[in-house]
């Protein structure tokens, strides 16, 4: 019996919603309405090539990449935590990480506003320890914190997951063959939950270079990253082919940077989303 | 008698509350194959995994060659395990497996290499080197894990149920290789398994386990001629087990008649357990049997005939190579050193 008609309301949604979109932005990326009619043209990259938009993008990558840094850095060890025997009978801790998901991604980032800003819980805290703190809202760290803070969960999810997976024999068959604890994690559980960390990047690192929100909001109003320069060109400037070509490029450079990743991942086994 | 290279000592241990292990005692000799055989859930692994270091006991010491082991961890032991699932390491292939436990030790490269070549030979898998695990067969993954543990040059070799996934043919070839290999090394092996045909066959020593005590100690010969109560005489082989009672030294009444018998020792009138073997009950013509009975079912098991017998209210498992058709009458005789007398074990 054929049952692939169950999966037809999935496809009329990704054709609405994913490929028409793209399709659109596409067009959108690659002409230029003039009084003869509709035009191809490259234009719209070329503009990019201005040093004040590479500067915004360079920024986002150097921004997204220290927020992924910081993420695996803090993630590996509490996705280590979280599988092993002590804890993976309770999921106290899990579902510690979890809840915060469960609140709107907006309400967080604005609680993150007020414990930062002058007055705030986290500033009052500092001036009371005496450490120096002139400007904590609207820098760059703090648009690190507020990305790490809302991304961590996407890191240590699949890290999480892949390490429960894994056959405690092997770990056992390491320590068995005069391997201590750090050899063991060298040799045996991080070669072996590559996929798991390897989808853990992708998960924080394509919406943390795509965000605009965090930006805007612990970033300030004049902060831009590639993903306001993009909001910008949509909602307020109204260039919807420049916004497009922006857009194009970012997707570009993430399928790339991807489709490396996924080169260094081949041969090992499945665990990655997607 | 050489002294024993490992010693436990009133060693117990539990799992959430119920008791895997209560108060073992069991002292293992230089190089022999001793094997800890019983049903799923007698502690037989557990006791491996304790020698091996990923347990702690609760309680009791650990000895190894005279020093006390209890809180070494695995990785300081002086002994290599075979895991029931080989637990071969995935993202390596078949050389950089076996080669684990040496690039630990930082040995030179060449002296690697040519002890992985020695151990592939001694387990038949030249060739293999560069394979990756996951396109070998079990059996193939099997002398891969053995060569792992092996290669490391251990004083002792734990094998946790090594065979138990592989299909009887394989098996059996396995278990003369296994015993090659521990005649031609030298070494101790400390064998877990919950089949007794397995354990007979290959060791030195047996030690027949069940809910977390020892029931019984002694060679194959031993365990299967005199087994010490009912359990261990109905785990190891096929057995007739009925109650019984002794008259007197050398006399004991079941199936409604009296029996000469060759054990001692007991009470008068004291009840027991009486163990026959279903190859030690012969089938004579009716009229000249110690018990009369009706055949009620025969099956043929290539060697011999399996036949029940309903008599003095028993049905009696009789292995012959003669075949009596069913609802014949038959007569059954019982040599008096073929008859076992066992204590009774407390009810369970």
């Amino acid at each position: 019996m054929k049952r692939t008609w169950y999966s037809y309301p999935y496809i009329v949604w990704m054709a609405i919603f994913i490929v028409v979109p793209f399709l659109l932005l596409l067009f959108y990326s690659f002409t230029v309405s003039t009084d003869e009619g509709i035009k191809f043209t490259l234009d719209h990259i070329k503009r990019l090539w201005d040093p004040i938009y590479l500067m915004v993008l360079l920024r986002s990558i150097n921004l997204a990449i220290i927020c992924t840094v910081i993420c695996l850095v803090i993630g590996y060890p509490v996705g280590l935590i979280l599988a092993s025997k002590e804890y993976s009978s309770k999921k106290v801790l899990a579902l510690l990480f979890v809840i915060p998901m469960w609140i709107n991604f907006l309400l967080r980032t604005y609680a993150w506003m007020t414990l930062l800003e002058k007055g705030g819980l986290v500033y009052t805290i500092l001036e009371f320890l005496h450490i120096p703190n002139s400007q904590l809202l609207y820098t760059d760290q703090a648009v690190v914190l507020g990305m790490v803070y809302n991304f961590l969960p996407f890191m240590v999810l699949p890290i999480y997951s892949v390490l429960t997976k894994l056959d405690k024999s092997i770990v056992e068959a390491a320590e068995d063959l005069g391997a201590n604890y750090i050899t063991v994690l060298r040799r045996v559980i991080i070669p072996l939950s590559l996929p798991g960390v390897i989808s853990g990047i992708t998960m924080v690192f394509m919406p943390a270079v795509t965000t605009f929100i965090i930006s805007r909001l612990l970033g300030g109003g004049h902060y831009i990253l590639v993903g306001n320069l993009i909001e910008q060109q949509f909602m307020v400037v109204g260039d919807w082919n420049f916004g497009s070509a922006i857009s194009f490029v970012l997707m570009v450079i993430i399928l790339i940077s991807m489709g490396v990743l996924r080169k260094y991942d081949e041969g090992h086994e499945g665990g990655a989303i997607w | 008698m050489s002294e024993p290279i490992i010693r436990l000592v009133n060693i117990s241990k539990d799992y959430d509350g119920t008791e895997a292990l209560k108060n073992i005692n069991l002292y293992i000799r230089k190089n022999e194959f001793l094997t800890l055989l019983g049903p799923s859930g007698c502690g037989k692994t557990t006791t491996l995994r304790i020698i091996a270091g990923f347990e702690q006991p609760d309680s009791g010491e650990v000895y190894f060659e005279g020093k006390n082991i209890t809180n070494l961890p695995p990785y300081k032991r002086k002994v290599n395990t075979v895991f029931q699932r080989y637990a071969l390491f995935p993202h390596m292939n078949v050389a950089e497996n076996i080669a684990f436990g040496l690039k630990i030790k930082k040995m030179d490269k060449k002296t690697i290499d040519r002890k992985v070549a020695e151990m592939l030979e001694l387990v038949n898998l030249k060739g293999f080197e560069k394979r990756y695990v996951d396109s070998l067969s079990g059996g193939q993954q099997q002398r891969v894990a053995i060569a792992r543990a092996l290669v490391n040059e251990p004083e002792v070799l734990l094998l946790d149920e090594p065979l138990g996934a592989l299909d009887l043919k394989l098996r059996k070839g396995m278990q003369i290789e296994l015993k090659k290999i521990h005649k031609y090394l030298g070494i101790t092996f400390v064998y877990v398994t919950h089949d007794q045909e397995e354990a007979l066959t290959m060791s030195d020593t047996i030690v027949v386990m069940k809910d977390g005590t020892i029931q019984q100690i002694g060679t194959p010969e031993m365990i299967y001629n005199e087994p010490k109560n009912s359990f261990v005489a109905d785990f190891i082989g096929e057995s007739n087990i009925v109650p019984g009672r002794m008259i007197k030294d050398s006399l004991v009444y079941f199936a409604e008649r009296e029996f000469k018998c060759v054990d001692s020792g007991f009470n008068h009138n004291e009840e027991v357990d009486v163990v026959v073997r279903p190859e030690d009950i012969k089938l004579v013509p009716e009229d000249q049997g110690m018990l009369q009975g009706r055949v009620e079912s025969v099956t043929f098991k290539g060697v011999h005939y399996e036949m029940m017998v309903r008599s003095a209210g028993y049905e009696w498992m009789i292995h012959s190579t003669v075949m009596e058709p069913v609802g014949s009458r038959v007569g059954l005789s019982i040599m008096p050193n073929d008859i076992h007398i066992m204590k009774k074990v407390s009810t369970e």
